[in-house]
């Protein structure tokens, strides 16, 4: 049971880290950028649902506005910070990205201060039992939100005109400009949904633990790239998929005692083995360098 | 490249600059008018102009970005400061000891450098770099984590101190011994080829470079000085604990490397010592919460200073306003295309 439990734990996990690892694939898969500031958005989604809190009180209120809040800065970051650098080599965009990360933090730092702000009244509290075992709704809650992005964004990106030049911008930029795709804002709007579902990921996290500091987008932020780049990075089942197996290994190494102290090493270990045995990831597709 | 004369003595200023700080501080020291605070400055100093430099290697020249060089560091600082903390009953708590303890700290984290080289083999760009956080967050992990008897678990690992008045010397030599061996490495032919495979693995490839060699030896090397950086580190503690080898602290040596100027040797060391003497003196200036406005400086440093220096469409605006040619004129500026150290700006500048 005690295996179980650690199961269902880890799908819950895996499911928010799944969220997140959407954004990364997405931005990854169109912009060919890492946006390391992806987890740090998550974290002023959580700081903007506390000042609506503060101010109106309630939970949905406060996700929609964290929602429109991360959508408007994910677009300020990309065209301020990642657009001048299109065409520039990968590294300087990947060092600005740190920067914005960093950036991010340290403002958060400045205007709310190191100690965690509790937000209990986001908390979901209670669950079902099944005999011996015990779901919490929070898990249950993020699980379905789970399915539901997922099914939407397939969905979205198969069937809508933006999607199909999402994919098209994803395939060859330049061809698709040529074809008369708006690149800039195709990157635009992905950058728009990744940001969304930061904030929702935000939510989900803070459903589960209520607390709140500069630093909580930071780690899930990397673990869950790590789980795009498992699953195949520019994959949404990719990353779907990698989400859920790092929540799942995540959560059993957990539970055995002996493995407790070290699932971090144990996740990032995963992750390099992927890389090694496959470096395009489980779902990824295979590129051949061109000259 | 013509080996002018005065390409010769720019090429040696730096050693020179160094040994003449080393040897002022040195006359200070042994006349006790130098403040012991000064001295733990200058400790702190040679450290992140080591680790810069190692840094500088692996992603100025080889363009691979590393953000696990505290990792290496931690590794060095545990493993060289155990092994100080074990010789000292043999040894005494001499040079002999510190010397030992650093040469084990550098090859163990030589070693973990062959580790991570080998995916670096592999994988390129973006995925390197979370893979090397990720081998950074292992080994800090494992060392947190590890039986309190090795390493001290949270608490930390006490280590021997050294002589403080003397420490500051030998840290010194390391930055000439590291400044050496980079400076080397990167103007000889391994060093061309190095750069090779920065600008075009490809076609490195092709011309019958050994990229995998090559990747593996810089990524070696690198992590040596990190890890001799550690065993100074740990002399320079009471304890020390792995919470400081956060991925923060390697993007703080980033931050170094970036300011300075990819790809620029003497860029890096002089970034390394305003960096370190700001982060020691703020420290006092800015206490709590207020001290997070230094990461702020620094975030807006790297992306402004990236941007500035990277964005295709600001390249008209880099050529005419060419800090650089402003300053010190023509002469200059052409004497800098002769002897170019074919930084990633630089290629575009020219």
């Amino acid at each position: 049971m005690d295996f179980l439990s650690a199961l269902i734990n880890g799908l819950s996990s895996g499911g928010t880290y799944a969220i997140i690892a959407l954004g990364y694939t997405m931005v990854y898969g169109i912009a060919k950028m890492l946006n390391f500031a992806h987890g740090d958005v998550i974290m002023v989604g959580g700081y903007t649902m506390f000042l609506t809190l503060m101010a109106l009180g309630h939970p949905l209120v406060a996700l929609a506005a964290a929602t429109v809040f991360c959508v408007i800065l994910g677009v300020t970051i990309e065209r301020l910070a990642y657009r001048p650098l299109r065409g520039a080599s990968p590294l300087a965009v990947l060092i600005t990205a740190i920067g914005v990360s960093f950036l991010l933090q340290s403002l958060a730092q400045i205007i709310f201060g190191s100690s965690p702000k509790m937000l209990v009244q986001l908390q979901i509290s209670g669950g079902i039992t099944l005999g011996a075992l015990s779901i919490d709704y929070s898990t249950l809650l993020t699980l379905a939100v789970t399915a539901v992005v997922m099914v939407v964004l397939s969905l979205f990106v198969k069937y809508s005109k933006t999607g199909r030049a999402m994919v098209a911008v994803s395939e060859d930029r330049d061809a698709a400009l040529l074809m008369g795709v708006n690149t800039n804002a195709i990157i635009a709007i992905t950058f728009a949904i990744g940001s969304a579902l930061a904030a929702i990921a935000g939510y989900l996290m803070l459903c589960k633990a209520p607390s709140l500091s500069n630093t909580m987008g930071a780690m899930p932020g990397i673990k869950a790239f790590t789980a795009a780049v498992i699953g195949g990075i520019g994959s949404i089942p990719g990353a779907m998929l990698g989400g859920i197996l790092l929540g799942v290994v995540e959560s059993i190494s957990y539970s055995v005692p002996a493995l407790a102290p070290f699932t971090d090493a144990v996740e990032f270990s995963i992750l390099i083995l992927v890389l090694l045995v496959r470096p395009s990831g489980i779902l990824g597709k295979m590129r051949r360098e061109k000259v | 490249m013509r080996h002018s004369k005065s390409f010769y003595i720019k090429n040696y200023l730096n050693y020179a600059i160094i040994l003449v700080v080393l040897i002022v501080f040195t006359v200070l020291s042994l006349t006790g008018s130098a403040k012991l605070s000064t001295l733990l400055l200058l400790e702190k100093i040679a450290i992140s102009v080591i680790l810069s430099v190692s840094l500088c290697m692996v992603v100025g020249f080889l363009g691979e970005l590393s953000l696990g060089h505290a990792g290496f560091m931690c590794a060095g600082a545990f493993l060289g400061g155990k092994a100080s903390a074990l010789l000292e009953p043999v040894l005494g708590n001499g040079i002999l000891t510190l010397v030992i303890s650093m040469l084990v700290g550098g090859f163990i984290a030589a070693l973990f450098g062959v580790i991570i080289g080998l995916p670096a083999l592999r994988l390129r760009g973006d995925y390197l770099a979370i893979v090397t956080l990720a081998f950074g967050e292992i080994i800090r992990s494992l060392v947190m984590n590890a039986p309190t008897s090795w390493f001290g678990g949270t608490l930390g690992l006490p280590t021997p101190k050294f002589n403080s008045k003397y420490l500051f010397i030998v840290a010194f030599l390391m930055v000439l011994a590291c400044l050496a061996v980079t400076q080397n490495l990167i103007r000889s032919k391994h060093g061309r080829a190095i750069a090779s495979i920065r600008d075009n693995e490809i076609a490195a490839r092709a011309s019958g470079v050994d990229v995998t060699k090559y990747k593996l030896f810089v990524f070696t090397v690198s992590a040596f000085f990190a890890g001799i950086a550690g065993v100074l580190y740990s002399y320079t503690q009471t304890r020390v604990q792995s919470v400081n080898f956060d991925y923060n602290y390697s993007i703080e040596i980033l931050v170094m490397v970036v300011l300075g100027g990819l790809g620029s040797i003497n860029g890096s060391i002089i970034a390394a010592v305003l960096i370190t003497f700001l982060d020691v003196e703020l420290q006092t200036l800015l206490p709590g919460d207020l001290a997070v406005l230094q990461d702020l400086f620094y975030a807006l440093i790297l992306i402004v200073i990236v941007i500035y220096k990277n964005a295709p469409g600001l390249k008209s605006f880099r050529e005419r306003y060419n800090l650089r040619k402003l300053l010190i004129g023509r002469f200059a500026a052409a004497a800098d295309a002769q002897s170019s150290t074919d930084s990633v700006s630089g290629k575009e500048e020219e």
